[in-house]
């Protein structure tokens, strides 16, 4: 790049630092930017770019890098971290400034990054971030001696509550102000440090406290206290599987209000355009095609919240790192690691950021092993079709004497099929493919942290915004194919049986019905298998378009559960369910794990695995519940 | 799995039991198999604070058989197993 061009350019600066540190946090009372702050080491996986306009007025960018304890990369998105701020990544200009960010309440730790970054001589400016709670632990810290003893810049921020932010930004100003020409700026000299190096940055850092930490404030306590519960082997296990079970619960309980008003904003929305407008295709398009597609799946944006919301305090409050100790044991009976617990739970969310998450697994074999059994957690996606087909066939009754629903109980049985079969699946994969010692677990533990409301909230909106922006887009294009593929052609004058049955939709839906009979799917079911490739939760709005047109006036008023109650028997039901869990990928989760593996093979592998389970599955399960029910 | 430092009698931060202190004196990555390169594992713990000198106490236990355990290195917490703490030499505090 030329000096002359990269002049114009906005100063770039760069946020560096151990995870735990709240640098996302920082982030965003930078730039405004809305993404995920968390308390688990590495969640910070995906290139996160903001920009602010300085006191001085100078728009500067940022770069939010993963969270790292060094420059040697131990994992793919450290590899970022390294690459970057060695002027080595090809798709990121060197930054002009970093700013390493640490936790005041552990410097000791914290400082060990900033040595090593001081031995780059580019700009630096260390935030030393939670002050707050430093200072209510009576810890403290001569800046000005900090600064004489380091040779770097100071600024204490609190980033969660957005203090220190005016002092940070005028230090970036006074930086960027000196900083030498830009062109100039050539790659860095650095090589990894060896164990002898190291020390010698841990001495650098005992030097440094001796001369800057005026007291060590008193430990905190709660923490510990906290940990001695949640960490117990038999109370701390019980608590995560009341969590887990507890966010199954709620994922029905308190998604049913907000989903019926939906629901009956749709059917209002329905009638009033069906009342308007003259009878004709274009009718059709919008009322069975867009509203009745569209909405089947905007319905189930509350319980995809409230599943986020419960991702989102676990992670936030520091919880998730616990989960990962206390399952790292049980997880490596199949030899997984302990930390593929977060990839694994993220998927119940979505496979997407699940996987993405996966590289904060050091090993290679480890890490592809999680990736392949990530699909098999229920995703959110997933959660139409169980909810659709559970309300269609499961009575709404309560057992245990009422404390448990029955609907909760079959969704948390499907959930449980997914877990262990994934167990099985890593179980097989690390005995014949995946064979080698695990990885060894060093992981920190977080203190315990009050999730931000604000935080929560910009994390629940984001998902919200990505839901309503899937729908409008990928599902609002799929649900209008699929209705020229149901409507056209339309039938012969005087033809017997529903429209559909004449249509291209009808035609590969009976194309397809041999291979799937045997699995006791109709052909309805055959054609909504088809979008559902594209986005799994497009299978009930393809249901919705399927029966919407093949039906009569009157079976469009009813609901689609007591449609497919009326039309499909009870082992059919339960194939579908089955074959669901081992649902075959949606296009989004496999370009993810081809991106992420770098690999065609094990993309394929994945397709051709899932597939086969799934159908072997539901063969299975037809046949057994056709045999027990007597057919 | 044989195991070329079952004779060697110094305490390690592998066979420390909850609620025992000890100050870290030598990282001895030799005495734990790892399917790491040489070296590696060594510099890891020092990267996470496990470097002679270091206060270490061992607050937590996992299930089964006492693993993983949660160990406090002066101001934080690591979570780590018992096999690759076998390779952090201590000298018991009390």
């Amino acid at each position: 790049m030329a000096a002359v061009a990269s002049l114009a350019d906005p100063p770039r600066i760069a946020l560096v630092g151990n995870p735990n540190c709240g640098k996302t946090a920082l982030f965003n009372a930078l730039t405004g930017a809305r993404q995920k702050v968390a308390n688990y080491p590495g969640v910070t996986v995906e290139r996160k770019l903001g920009h602010f306009v300085s006191p001085a007025g100078a728009r500067v960018q940022v770069l939010d890098l993963p969270g790292t304890y060094s420059l040697r990369a131990r994992s793919p998105d450290e590899e970022v971290t390294r690459d970057v701020v060695l002027g080595r990544f090809e798709h990121e200009p060197m930054p002009d400034v970093l700013v390493c960010v640490a936790d005041a309440t552990n410097l000791r730790l914290h400082l060990r990054l900033v040595i090593e970054l001081k031995k780059l001589g580019r700009p630096l400016i260390l935030a030393l971030n939670m002050m707050d709670v430093a200072e209510k632990r009576g810890c403290r810290i001569d800046a000005a001696a900090l600064l004489a003893a380091l040779g770097v810049a100071v600024v204490p921020t609190v980033a969660i509550r957005r203090g220190g932010i005016a002092g940070l930004l005028a230090q970036i100003d006074r930086t960027v102000a000196v900083m030498g020409p830009r062109g100039a700026a050539a790659p860095c000299g650095w090589t990894e440090p060896s164990a002898h190096d190291l020390r010698g940055y841990h001495r650098e850092v005992e030097a440094v406290l001796r001369d800057a930490l005026r007291d060590a404030g008193r430990p905190s306590l709660a923490t510990r206290r906290i940990d001695a519960v949640l960490l117990h082997p038999a109370v701390g296990l019980l608590f995560l599987l009341t969590v887990l079970f507890l966010m199954f619960q709620a994922v029905f309980a308190w998604a049913e209000a907000p989903m019926e008003l939906i629901d009956a904003g749709l059917s209002a929305l329905q009638a009033a355009v069906a009342a308007v407008m003259p009878d004709g295709a274009l009718k059709s398009l919008i009322t069975d095609g867009i509203i009745a597609g569209v909405g089947s799946v905007v319905i189930f944006l509350p319980q995809i919240l409230v599943l986020f919301f419960f991702i989102q305090i676990l992670e936030d409050s520091g919880y998730m790192a616990r989960a990962a100790f206390l399952l790292d044991r049980l997880m490596g009976g199949v030899g997984l690691h302990g930390r593929a617990f977060i990839p694994l739970l993220s998927s119940f969310a979505c496979a997407v950021p699940g996987i993405m998450a996966a590289r904060t697994i050091e090993n290679r074999a480890d890490r592809l092993a999680t990736i392949m059994i990530a699909p098999l957690m229920t995703c959110a996606a997933r959660l139409p079709v169980y909810t659709l087909l559970i309300a269609a066939f499961v009575p709404d009754g309560t057992v245990m004497g009422g404390m448990i629903g029955l609907q909760g109980l079959v969704m948390f049985t499907l959930y449980a099929a997914g877990i262990l079969s994934a167990l099985a699946v890593a179980f097989v994969l690390k005995r014949t493919v995946f064979k080698g010692a695990r990885e060894p677990l060093l992981m920190e533990l977080p203190a315990y942290r009050l999730p931000s409301p604000r935080n929560v909230l910009i994390g629940l909106l984001e998902r919200a915004r990505i839901f309503l922006a899937r729908a409008g887009t990928i599902i609002f294009a799929i649900m209008v194919l699929l209705w020229f593929l149901a409507s056209f052609p339309v039938p012969p004058e005087g033809a017997a049986g529903p429209a559909i049955d004449h249509s291209f939709a009808g035609m590969l839906g009976h194309a397809l019905a041999p291979l799937l009979a045997p699995i006791g799917f109709t052909w309805q079911i055959a054609i909504a298998l088809v979008p559902g490739i594209a986005a799994r939760e497009v299978a009930v709005a393809a249901l919705g378009t399927v029966y919407a047109l093949s039906e009569s006036g009157d079976a469009l008023e009813s609901s689609l559960a007591g449609v497919l109650a009326a039309d499909w028997s009870l082992p059919t039901a339960l194939a579908l369910l089955a074959w669901f869990v081992f649902a075959p990928q949606c296009v989004s989760t496999l370009s993810v794990v081809k991106r992420e593996t770098n690999s065609w093979f094990w993309t394929a592998v994945m397709i051709a695995y899932m597939t086969l389970l799934a159908y072997a599955a539901a063969f299975v399960t037809f046949h057994v519940s056709t045999a027990l029910l007597g057919g | 799995m044989p195991d070329p430092q079952s004779a060697d009698p110094r305490p390690r931060l592998g066979s420390l039991r909850k609620g025992q202190r000890a100050e870290v004196l030598d990282l001895d990555e030799a005495a734990v198999s790892s399917p790491l390169p040489p070296g590696e594992l060594e510099r890891r713990m020092i990267e996470m604070g496990l470097v002679e000198g270091a206060r270490v106490e061992l607050l937590h236990e996992g299930f089964p058989g006492r693993d993983p355990i949660a160990v406090r290195i002066n101001d934080h917490t690591v979570a780590l197993r018992r096999a690759e703490a076998r390779a952090v030499l201590v000298a018991p505090l009390d």
